[in-house]
C-alpha cells in the first residue's frame, strides 16, 4: 500500500510536535555542562534574566518540584552534581527561540568544581561489574557444557576481539515537545515519541500527576530508531518551563544536543571464541561483552543474546560486563543487542570458515540447531538455511573463489561476503477499538508511526479483517487518549497493535457497531516456542588499493519473517535497516574527546550516515513463512532485522577483497591503507 | 543567536560604507548562519552581498572572470568552465550537497571556516575562535586535521574543494576594500596559522572579494580527486588537484595542489619542481610525492594522511599520462 498519510507528508500538511500552534507560546533552550564530572559551585542567572525577552531561568539553584526522581536523566535541576559533558544543568525560557539560545549560551554564568573523569571504555577498567540483567530482562550470563573441554578438543579455534564505537541514532526529526497546561491543571504535551501511552505515564510520574491528567499527542514522528522509545528530557523541560512561565512552551533539541541527551548505542568490546571439529561442527562458543553505562543510570545492552539463539554447540557461554563512566546513559539504537552482537559473531563465523576451509554458508548450515540452543524450546519457525540458500542462488555465490585479495579490477580489489541475521519476534499487550462512523470504519489505538508505515499497515490489517476496502478504514494513532498501546520498539509494533486491531475488528463484526479488544491475556498465553526472524545478508565490496576507500556496489538481504504484510512497506523496512547497517560498517562513529568528555563530531556533517550515493544496488527479498504460533497476522517484526548482520557481511567481503580482517568498526580508509 | 542587524548592499561601494567593526558580509550563509546559531560567529551586523552585480561568469582575455556571488552550482554547470576548466567543475561538485551548492557563493566558499570540531563547539577552547585559549586538537582528536604548515597554536584545515582547484590553476582573487582594489594570487589568499590562527586569510577588515579570475587553462590533462569516508557530502580526508602536461614521455609542466592537509590549499611546489623535465613514470611520480611529503609533520592520529596523499598523487598523475 502507499502511505495513507503520504500526501499530507509531502505537502507539508502533516504536523510534527514542534509545529503545533499555540497562543502566547514561549521557547526553552537547555544549558549544558561543559565538564564531564564534578559539581556546580554557583549559578548566576542575573544577566540572562535582565535580557529583554527572557522569561525565566530554570536550574538547580531553585529545584522544581517533581513527583519522581527515579530516572536521573529526567529529574531535571534536582542536583548540583554533574555526571557527563552535555548534561542539562539549566534552561532559559524566552519569547523567541533565538533569545533563549543566546541567553543560554552567553548569559547564564555557572561555575563548576571539576573532578577527574573517565570516558574511555576499557576491558581492564577497575569498575567493571556484572549487571543483574541485560536489556530488557535477559540473564546477564549463560553457560552450558564444558567450554574449556569444547575448545580443547576442537580441530580449529578462533579467538578474536571485535569492537564497535559509540553510535548515535540520528533520526531526521529532532526531539521536540510543546507543553500546554490547561486551566484545570491538566497537561497536554505534543511530543516526538515512539509510544504515547508509556510517554504519558512517565511524564505523569516525573511530574507527580495522575496519568489521566496528562495527554500526549504525537500523530507524526520523523524517525526515532529507539532514541524516542522512552521519554526524553525535552518533554520534562517543556512541561517544567511552561509551568514556570504560565504559557505554552516549545523546545526542539539541536542536532548537537541530541547527541548528549537522547541516548546512543554503547561502544562494545566483544571477545568471541569458537571451536569446531574437523568437519566444521562447533564444539564451543563463547561471547564475552564489555560495555558502558553512565554513573547515574544503568543500561546494559543485551549484546551477546543472539549468540544464545544462532548455532548449535555442546558447550557455550555468554557474559556481559558493564562499567559506569562519566558519559550520557546509552539506550536503544536500532536492534540493540543484535546489531553489535551479530557483527562480532558473524565476523567470527567467517574467520572460522576460512580457518576450517569450509564455505561460510555451509559452515552455518552445518551448525543449524534443531531447537533454540540455550532454552531448548522449539522454534515457531526458523528458515535461516532457506535464506542462505536462496541468497546464494540470487547472489551468484556458487562460483565464488574463497581466496582473498586476488580480484583486481583497475585499482579496485573486489570481494563478496555473507552473514546471518536474526531478531526476536515478540509482542506486547495492547488495546484497540473499532467503530462505524458515518459509514466508515474507524480504528483507534495509541500506536505510533515513526516513519515505518504503521498507520498504513494497520489500515491494511483492519481492512482485511473487516473485508472492507482500505479507503473506508481510518486509523487514529499517536494520542495517549486513544486505547492504550505498546510502543514502537523491539520490532513489536505491528505484531502488538495488529493483534489488538484484528480482535477489535472481529468484535465489531460480531455486534455490528463497535468492538474493543485487549490482548493482555492473549499475549500472556504466548509461550512454548522460541520466536525469531532470520535472514542472510550478502555484500559485494570494492576497495581502492591506493586510498582504502570501500564502496558497496551490491547488497542483498533475504529474510524469513513470517508473513510480510505489505510488500512496499516491508521492503522499505528491510532496505532501510540494511542501509543503516552499511553506515555502521563503513562510517558511523561518535568520537569522544577524552580531555573534555565531549562527543566531538555531533552534527550530520561530521557524523557520517550513508548517503544515497553510498547505496547502489540494494535488494531485499523474503521467504514466505506460515507460522501459526505468532499472532493473528502470522507476522514477525521487521523493523530491525535489516541492520543485523550487514556490517559483518561487508567486513567479510572486505576480507575477501583485501585479505585484511578489520575487527574494529567502522571500516574507514585509514584502517585499510598501506 | 545574538541580536544583529541585517542590510542588503546594492553595490560594492554601498557594502564598504555599511561595513563597521562587528560587521560580516553575508553570501549564501551556508556556513556563516550555522556558525551564528552555534554561537561561534557573533556579528553585530550582516551586510548581504548576494545582490551585488557579481553573479556572472565572463570571458576575460583568454581566461575567465567568475563573479564573487556566482552560486557554486552555477559555476560547476557553466559550459565554459566544464569545457575548459573541468577540474574546477569537478572540485566544486565534489563539495557539499546539491542544496548547499545552490546557495553557496564563490566568495563564501573561499571564506568558509574550518570544520575542526573544537572550533565549532564553544564549550571547547580554540585559538582560532578565542585567541590564546589553547588548541585541544593537538593533543585530542586531530584525525581530520593538518599535516602541513600547522603551528603549535592551530592544526585546522581549510575545508574547501574549490579553493584547491583554484590554487592549482593560479587563480587571482580580485578584492575591493577601504584602501582600494587589489589582486591576491591563489595560493596566497589563505594563510598558515602561525601565531595568529584567528586570521584565515590575508584579507583586511572590510575587504570584499568581487571576482576570481582564471588565467587561460594550463596545457595538459587535469583531474580533481577527493578521498572521503562516504561517497558524497563529506569533507576530504585528502584531495588532489592535478594538471600534467607530458610530451614524448617527459613532464613539460605540472601543477599539484592538495586539500584537507593544511590551513590553506597546499600547492605542492616541491613535487612540481621534481617533476618538471622528469620522465613521466611511476618512479618519478613517487619521488616527487616523497619530496613534497618530506615536509609533512603528521600528528599521531592523522599520520595516515601521509601515505594517503602519496598514493593519491602518484595514482592521479599516472591516470593523467596520455
Amino acid at each position: 500500500m502507499n502511505r495513507v498519510e503520504g500526501r499530507d507528508k509531502v505537502t507539508g500538511r502533516a504536523r510534527y510536535a514542534y509545529e503545533y500552534p499555540a497562543e502566547d507560546v514561549a521557547y526553552a533552550y537547555a544549558v549544558q555542562s561543559p565538564i564531564a564530572h564534578g559539581r556546580i559551585r554557583s549559578i548566576d542567572a542575573s544577566e540572562a534574566l535582565a535580557t529583554p525577552g527572557v522569561l525565566a531561568v530554570l536550574s538547580s539553584a531553585d529545584p522544581p518540584a517533581l513527583g519522581s526522581r527515579d530516572d536521573a536523566e529526567l529529574a531535571l535541576f534536582q542536583t548540583h552534581e554533574v555526571a557527563y559533558h552535555g548534561q542539562i544543568v539549566a534552561a532559559v525560557v524566552a519569547t523567541t527561540s533565538e533569545t533563549a539560545r543566546e541567553a543560554a549560551q552567553y548569559a547564564v554564568r555557572i561555575e563548576y568544581d571539576a573532578e577527574p573523569h573517565h570516558v574511555r571504555l576499557r576491558t581492564d577498567h577497575c569498575g567493571l561489574y556484572r549487571p543483574d540483567k541485560v536489556n530488557p530482562a535477559f540473564p546477564t550470563d549463560t553457560e552450558q557444557g564444558d567450554v574449556a573441554a569444547g575448545l580443547a578438543r576442537a580441530a580449529v579455534t578462533i579467538d578474536a576481539t571485535y569492537t564497535t564505537p559509540t553510535e548515535h541514532n540520528n533520526p531526521m526529526e529532532p526531539h521536540a515537545s510543546m507543553a500546554v497546561w490547561e486551566e484545570n491543571g491538566d497537561l497536554t504535551l505534543f511530543d516526538s515519541i515512539q509510544g504515547a501511552s508509556d510517554d504519558r505515564d512517565t511524564i505523569a510520574s516525573v511530574l507527580g500527576l495522575p496519568p489521566e491528567r496528562v495527554r500526549v499527542i504525537s500523530p507524526h514522528v520523523g524517525g526515532g530508531f529507539g532514541s524516542k522509545g522512552t521519554t526524553r528530557p525535552n518533554a520534562i523541560l517543556a512541561a517544567l518551563a511552561a509551568r514556570a512561565v504560565g504559557r505554552p512552551v516549545k523546545i526542539a533539541l539541536t542536532r548537537q544536543q541530541m547527541f548528549d541527551v537522547t541516548g546512543y548505542r554503547t561502544p562494545t568490546i566483544q571477545r568471541v571464541r569458537l571451536g569446531a571439529d574437523a568437519a566444521g561442527r562447533l564444539t564451543a562458543i563463547t561471547h564475552d561483552v564489555v560495555e558502558q553505562s553512565s554513573t547515574i543510570k544503568e543500561f546494559a545492552e543485551q549484546t551477546a543474546t543472539p549468540t544464545r539463539v544462532m548455532y548449535a554447540a555442546p558447550a557455550r557461554r555468554t557474559t556481559h560486563r558493564l562499567v559506569r563512566l562519566h558519559v550520557p546513559t546509552p539506550a536503544w539504537m536500532r536492534a540493540p543487542g543484535e546489531a553489535p552482537g551479530m557483527w562480532a559473531l558473524e565476523s567470527a563465523m567467517d574467520e572460522l570458515a576460512i580457518a576450517a576451509g569450509i564455505d561460510p554458508i555451509e559452515l552455518r548450515v552445518l551448525n543449524e540447531p534443531a531447537v533454540e540452543p540455550e532454552s531448548g524450546l522449539p522454534f515457531s519457525s526458523r528458515n535461516l538455511v532457506a535464506c542462505l540458500r536462496e541468497g546464494a542462488r540470487r547472489f551468484g555465490w556458487a562460483n565464488r573463489d574463497p581466496e582473498p585479495g586476488i580480484r583486481l579490477e583497475g585499482r579496485w580489489l573486489t570481494g563478496t561476503g555473507v552473514a546471518a541475521s536474526t531478531y526476536p519476534a515478540r509482542r506486547r499487550p495492547s488495546r484497540a477499538s473499532a467503530a462505524v462512523e458515518d459509514g466508515d470504519f474507524v480504528i483507534r489505538i495509541a500506536a505510533a508511526d515513526i516513519g515505518t508505515g504503521a498507520r498504513t499497515v494497520l489500515t491494511g490489517i483492519a481492512a482485511q479483517t473487516l473485508g472492507s476496502p482500505a479507503e473506508r478504514v481510518r486509523v487514529e494513532i499517536g494520542d495517549s487518549a486513544l486505547p492504550r498501546a505498546s510502543l514502537a520498539g523491539g520490532s513489536m509494533g505491528t505484531a502488538s497493535w495488529g493483534s489488538a486491531v484484528v480482535r477489535a475488528c472481529e468484535a465489531l463484526l460480531k455486534n455490528g457497531a463497535e468492538g474493543t479488544a485487549d490482548t493482555t491475556e492473549d499475549v500472556e498465553s504466548d509461550s512454548g516456542f522460541a520466536r525469531h526472524a532470520f535472514g542472510a545478508q550478502f555484500a559485494e565490496v570494492r576497495v581502492d588499493i591506493d586510498t582504502g576507500e570501500v564502496r558497496v556496489p551490491r547488497l542483498l538481504g533475504v529474510f524469513a519473517a513470517g508473513r510480510v504484510l505489505d510488500e512496499k512497506l516491508g521492503r522499505s523496512q528491510f532496505i532501510g535497516g540494511m542501509t543503516m547497517g552499511l553506515g555502521m560498517a563503513l562510517m558511523e562513529e561518535t568520537v569522544v574527546d577524552e580531555r573534555s568528555g565531549a562527543f566531538l563530531n555531533h552534527d550530520l556533517a561530521q557524523y557520517h550516515i550513508a548517503t544515497c550515493a553510498d547505496v547502489r544496488d540494494i535488494e531485499a527479498v523474503w521467504i514466505e513463512e506460515e507460522d501459526p504460533h505468532l499472532n493473528p497476522m502470522g507476522a514477525k517484526g521487521i523493523g530491525e532485522i535489516g541492520i543485523v548482520g550487514t556490517a559483518a557481511a561487508i567486513a567479510n567481503a572486505v576480507y575477501h577483497a583485501t585479505g585484511r580482517r578489520i575487527r574494529d568498526l567502522p571500516i574507514t580508509p585509514p584502517k585499510l591503507l598501506g | 543567536m545574538r541580536p544583529f542587524s541585517y542590510s542588503r548592499a546594492t553595490d560594492a561601494r554601498d557594502a564598504l560604507e555599511r561595513f563597521q567593526p562587528g560587521t560580516m558580509y553575508l553570501g549564501g550563509g551556508t556556513n556563516l548562519v550555522d556558525l551564528m546559531r552555534l554561537g561561534v560567529a557573533r556579528p553585530d551586523s550582516l551586510v548581504d552581498v548576494t545582490r551585488l552585480p557579481y553573479d556572472t561568469v565572463e570571458a576575460a582575455g583568454d581566461g575567465l572572470r567568475i563573479g564573487a556571488a556566482v552560486r557554486n552550482s552555477d559555476l560547476a554547470m557553466h559550459p565554459v568552465v566544464r569545457e575548459r576548466y573541468p577540474m574546477l567543475a569537478r572540485a566544486v561538485l565534489s563539495g557539499a550537497s546539491g542544496q548547499v551548492r545552490n546557495m553557496a557563493t564563490v566568495a563564501g566558499n573561499l571564506l568558509q571556516r574550518t570544520r575542526c570540531p573544537y572550533f565549532q563547539d564553544i564549550s571547547h577552547p580554540c585559538n582560532k575562535r578565542r585567541p590564546a585559549s589553547g588548541c585541544p586538537a593537538i593533543d585530542g582528536d586531530h584525525s581530520g586535521l593538518a599535516v602541513f604548515g600547522h603551528s603549535e597554536h592551530c592544526v585546522a584545515t581549510h575545508p574547501s574543494d574549490m579553493a584547491v582547484a583554484l590554487a592549482a590553476l593560479d587563480a587571482r582573487v580580485h578584492v575591493t576594500g577601504p584602501a582600494g582594489d587589489r589582486v591576491v594570487p591563489m595560493p596566497g589568499l589563505h594563510r598558515l596559522p602561525d601565531g595568529e590562527p584567528e586570521r584565515d586569510t590575508v584579507l583586511a577588515a572590510g575587504e570584499l572579494i568581487t571576482a576570481v579570475e582564471l588565467p587561460p587553462p594550463p596545457a595538459g590533462a587535469s583531474h580533481y580527486r577527493k578521498v572521503r569516508e562516504r561517497a558524497s557530502f563529506a569533507f576530504a580526508l585528502v584531495s588532489v588537484a592535478a594538471v600534467l602536461d607530458v610530451a614524448d614521455g617527459v613532464v613539460r609542466d605540472c601543477r599539484l595542489a592538495l586539500g584537507g592537509v593544511a590551513h590553506a590549499p597546499w600547492r605542492a611546489e616541491l613535487a612540481e619542481a621534481e617533476l618538471r623535465g622528469a620522465p613521466a613514470t611511476q618512479e618519478d611520480f613517487s619521488r616527487a610525492a616523497e619530496a613534497e611529503l618530506s615536509r609533512a609533520r603528521p600528528l599521531p592520529r592523522n599520520a595516515y594522511k601521509v601515505p594517503l596523499a602519496r598514493n593519491l598523487i602518484v595514482r592521479t598523475l599516472q591516470e593523467l599520462v596520455p
